[in-house]
């Protein structure tokens, strides 16, 4: 049988200790993982809009639960309630800890003043994954966009969150941007609370 | 000695996800009404405060009669709020309580079937709140 020579620690999950544990998840178990999951959602959706949505949606779940354990263990307990603090936090920590390494860059939007991008030049999940041409503009990034906004949503910074792809000049595959847009109310309290 | 009377847990949409009580507080009739009009009254303070600090434990935010209301907010702002009696606010058995409640809700919330904002039924996690309020309450 199988296991049958492991004792077992712990009787429930809530007594196991909340360390940190292997940081390392293996890469192709991730990929096979994801692609399972954007194939299972593609039978199950007529459209590319509502494909995105779904992966949006899975993201999220990923985002509220990273936020509180990464405050947890990283921060030491304080939260975060400017928007340049969550936003660097999601730019650097949440991004090491998923994917290994610090996002490229965090940029401001020019036209609007809520809207900020963080850019990647390729996303850990898009690199196993290519776009046939009559997909258009999907995006599988629309996943860790869910994250980040799963993320933002939960520390109280509502937020749209989208992936696009930028094309560079001088390089094969485009850039991904990840365009994050606040809503109004997080505009007024951050006037607010600089005063 | 001073008591607790209760302790609450609040998810995003003030809704409770989980209610204890704890300590050895002498039971009123009204106890269940009384404690929802404290919790109500208290969140309206703790939502303006919890944005002017990056702390998570706000001592006491509000007063009712000889009840002083504690609270901690979460970095997701999920409310962990609890009652005492006046004189046993100055102690750091407090701040270890929430913190510990703390982390049992984070690996409550690591479960990917349980729905944030969803009420915590797990009898496990009943019996660990009320051991670690025996401990440090």
């Amino acid at each position: 049988m199988i296991g049958v020579g492991k004792m077992k620690l712990y009787s429930n999950v809530l007594d196991k200790p909340l360390s940190k544990g292997k940081q390392e998840v293996s890469l192709s178990a991730f990929a096979f993982l994801f692609s399972e999951l954007v194939q299972y959602n593609q039978t199950q959706v007529d459209n590319i809009a509502e494909l995105e949505r779904r992966l949006e949606d899975a993201g999220y779940a990923v985002g509220a639960r990273v936020l509180e354990l990464l405050c947890n263990r990283e921060k030491g307990n304080r939260r975060e309630t400017r928007l340049l603090g969550i936003l660097s936090f999601v730019h650097s920590t949440v991004w090491k800890v998923l994917f290994g390494k610090v996002a490229d860059s965090l940029e401001k939007g020019t036209e609007h003043e809520d809207e900020y991008m963080i850019s990647e030049k390729e996303l850990l999940v898009n690199r196993f994954i290519s776009i046939p041409k009559d997909m258009g503009t999907f995006n599988c990034g629309a996943f860790v966009a869910g994250i980040v906004k799963g993320v933002l949503d939960n520390a109280g910074f509502p937020a749209v969150v989208t992936a696009h792809f930028v094309p560079i000049e001088g390089q094969q595959r485009p850039r991904t941007t990840i365009l994050i847009k606040f809503a109004d109310e997080v505009l007024k309290r951050e006037a607010r609370l600089s005063q | 000695m001073a008591n607790t009377a209760c302790f609450i847990i609040v998810g995003r949409n003030d809704i409770p996800i989980y209610e204890a009580e704890v300590g050895s507080a002498p039971k009123r009739e009204d106890a269940a009404q009384l404690h929802q009009f404290i919790l109500h009254a208290a969140l309206d303070v703790v939502q303006d405060l919890a944005w002017t600090t990056s702390a998570m434990f706000l001592k006491s935010v509000d007063r009712f009669n000889d009840l002083v209301v504690s609270v901690y907010v979460t970095a997701g702002h999920i409310l962990f709020s609890s009652f005492f009696r006046q004189n046993y606010l100055y102690s750091n058995g407090i701040k270890s309580f929430f913190q510990e409640v703390h982390e049992l809700y984070i690996k409550v919330l690591l479960n990917p079937l349980y729905l944030p904002g969803s009420r915590i039924t797990s009898s496990h996690f009943d019996t660990k709140v009320r051991a670690l309020a025996r401990k440090y309450l």
